[in-house]
């Protein structure tokens, strides 16, 4: 096992380095600095803020401050449009809310979906079974970005239940309609794939034994099925808390949430590439620890898989 | 007795019309499709969304790109939609025809996702067909590189490419085609893995057919199934991503639209009562997404009968 996580983490970071360096190098190739805005500056001042940034370095020189300094002291340099503000300032202005209401979503959408699924499937054929099938697709062409806007029509400007935008980290209230928006979608997928995958299971050889030795129906599924048929779950988890940070750029955008979403839209539009090569940097390390985290879970509950 | 010659004859025909003509797989796997109700009905679906977009201009009364300067400003009140005023499905804030621009927002967004498939396609059946087929260090360098490319947040590297290099269509085809072939080739290499030690390909080899022959006349044609079902599947897909990057204002730009970006617009509007602006590109973009599910749905079931 521990062989297994050493090998995993050997393609873990060259992979993590690999997108550094892309970022940074398409950074570079791209027409016009970061400087040049509808105002042209005097070249003198222009080549004083190059000299305050390091933009008059060669580039392998760049390069290598740049890796050294994200790498040693996680560390993404200062913000090329405001001046005053560090990127990790921003990162860590945006990244706790983010971190709440994905969270709170990713954990909603694989309970509620789990749970759709199995009912789904054990009572398959069932009235529950289709509200469940209904529900799932439905949800699947109500991506976060067309649930966002159908939540504040319904809850805030018809009904005036829930505040249509902002954010606090005391009050639920503003907690709702992200959480809901965002994991809405993810939640169907998970409900299929736990139906289709505890249907496979319920027909197989080892189920059929546990209740011919008269085992409670009950424990059938919770001790033998459930497993068993969690496995193409979990792999389908990693890439879903992938979405669910990508999603919040919508949700910050639309309910004014404040998160990390924002900042790098806000770069993009800008063209403030620090902040931009920041984000994406950050967002691709939790993708790899992600997909690394469902890989050790999935090779400790699945004993078929070889490591 | 007089036994009727011709009526003979042709009862013999048809015996031996049936004992000849099998069924080949595809044959059944089309009677499984035309008897499933949610494929057929999402075929016709797709079928009247393929038709509004190729021919719903000749319908409109207004061009796309024409205002109506009797609405601008007083859109809430003389914009929704009527047949009288030739705004079908009214107006947008700036008294442009809702329904022209439906139109043009449907054949962008068709055609970003048919289009984006059809790279996955091409790409990755190559792609995971060749490193299935030559095996061993290839293959591992191969697959380690999508492994690589699959971890990177595919959504921040587009939007970065958007920005850097412009935001325009082709740019946006070109990053949408860059990500999509990924899952693509894995499905295919594992099921070329499958494939190449069965009997044909061996014979094949033995007769001394050269590798990359043996992957397109012999590996490829099987994998026709698989590459089909996911094709169908990766359209909504591309559909969505692109409607994720337009609704961002990232995307198409203005005067071209599309689902996305008439979809942000009406959420951004809704406030003022003009709930039309978000309903119509809405309705087009749900029915076509759940036209392509159950398409492809219906297209697995069919090639592997297996009760799910």
């Amino acid at each position: 096992m521990f062989g297994y996580i050493l090998r995993r983490l050997a393609v873990a970071i060259p992979t993590l380095l690999l997108l550094i360096i892309f970022s940074f190098l398409l950074m570079h190739a791209a027409p016009g600095g970061p400087f040049t805005g509808e105002r042209a500056l005097p070249p003198q001042v222009l080549a004083n803020l190059e000299a305050k940034y390091g933009l008059d370095d060669p580039l392998l020189v760049q390069l290598w401050n740049y890796l050294k300094d994200v790498v040693l002291h996680f560390d993404f340099g200062p913000s090329f449009v405001y001046p005053d503000r560090s990127v990790n300032q921003l990162i860590a202005d945006g990244f706790p809310v983010t971190l709440t209401y994905g969270l709170l979503s990713f954990v909603l959408a694989a309970l509620v979906g789990i749970a759709l699924g199995s009912v789904a499937a054990i009572r398959q054929n069932s009235w529950l079974d289709y509200l469940a099938v209904g529900i799932s697709i439905g949800a699947q062409v109500l991506p976060n970005f067309v649930m966002a806007p159908i939540l504040v029509l319904v809850l805030t400007l018809w009904m005036g239940w829930l505040p249509g935008g902002g954010w606090s980290f005391t009050d639920p209230s503003y907690w709702v309609m992200p959480v809901i928006a965002l994991g809405t979608s993810y939640m169907a997928s998970v409900a299929r794939i736990t139906r289709s995958s505890m249907l496979e299971v319920l027909g197989s050889n080892h189920i059929r034994t546990a209740r011919a030795k008269g085992m409670p129906e009950s424990r059938v599924i919770i001790r033998h099925a459930l497993k068993p048929a969690l496995l193409p779950v979990i792999s389908y988890l990693g890439p879903v808390f992938v979405s669910m940070i990508t999603g919040s750029v919508v949700i910050d955008i639309y309910f004014s949430t404040g998160g990390i979403g924002r900042a790098f839209v806000d770069s993009a539009l800008n063209r403030d590439y620090a902040v931009m090569m920041g984000v994406t940097i950050l967002i691709g390390a939790l993708t790899i620890l992600f997909n690394l985290v469902v890989d050790i879970l999935y090779a400790w509950i699945d004993p078929k898989i070889r490591y | 007795m007089v036994i009727e010659q011709d009526k003979m004859t042709s009862l013999a025909n048809r015996m031996a019309e049936h004992e000849v003509k099998g069924r080949s797989p595809w044959a059944d796997a089309r009677k499984r499709f035309v008897r499933n109700k949610a494929a057929m009905a999402g075929l016709i679906i797709l079928i009247l969304v393929g038709l509004f977009a190729l021919f719903g201009d000749y319908l409109a009364a207004w061009s796309n790109e024409e205002l109506d300067y009797n609405v601008m400003g007083q859109v809430r009140e003389l914009g929704a939609p009527s047949i009288a005023s030739g705004h079908y499905f009214g107006t947008d804030d700036l008294g442009r025809d809702l329904y022209a621009r439906t139109v043009q927002g449907t054949r962008i967004s068709l055609m970003v996702g048919i289009v984006g498939a059809a790279i996955a396609v091409i790409v990755g059946t190559l792609y995971g067909a060749t490193a299935g087929y030559v095996g061993g260090r290839c293959d591992q360098i191969m697959m380690r590189s999508v492994d690589i490319l699959m971890s990177i947040p595919y959504m921040f590297v587009l939007i970065l490419l958007l920005v850097i290099f412009g935001r325009s269509i082709g740019m946006l085809f070109l990053g949408i085609g860059l990500i999509s072939w990924l899952d693509m080739s894995r499905i295919v290499r594992g099921q070329t893995l499958t494939l190449k030690n069965r009997e044909f390909i061996e014979a094949a080899r033995a007769t001394g057919v050269p590798g990359w022959r043996i992957v397109l006349r012999h590996i490829v044609p099987n994998l026709l199934g698989v590459v089909a079902v996911y094709a169908t599947l990766l359209v909504p897909l591309m559909i969505l991503t692109e409607s994720f990057i337009s609704f961002l204002g990232l995307g198409v730009q203005e005067p071209l639209t599309s689902w996305g970006a008439l979809i942000s617009e009406g959420a951004s509007t809704m406030n003022y009562g003009t709930l039309w602006q978000l309903a119509f590109p809405l309705f087009f973009f749900c029915i076509t997404l759940f036209g392509f599910f159950f398409v492809g749905d219906g297209l697995r079931d069919a090639l592997d009968p297996k009760d799910r």
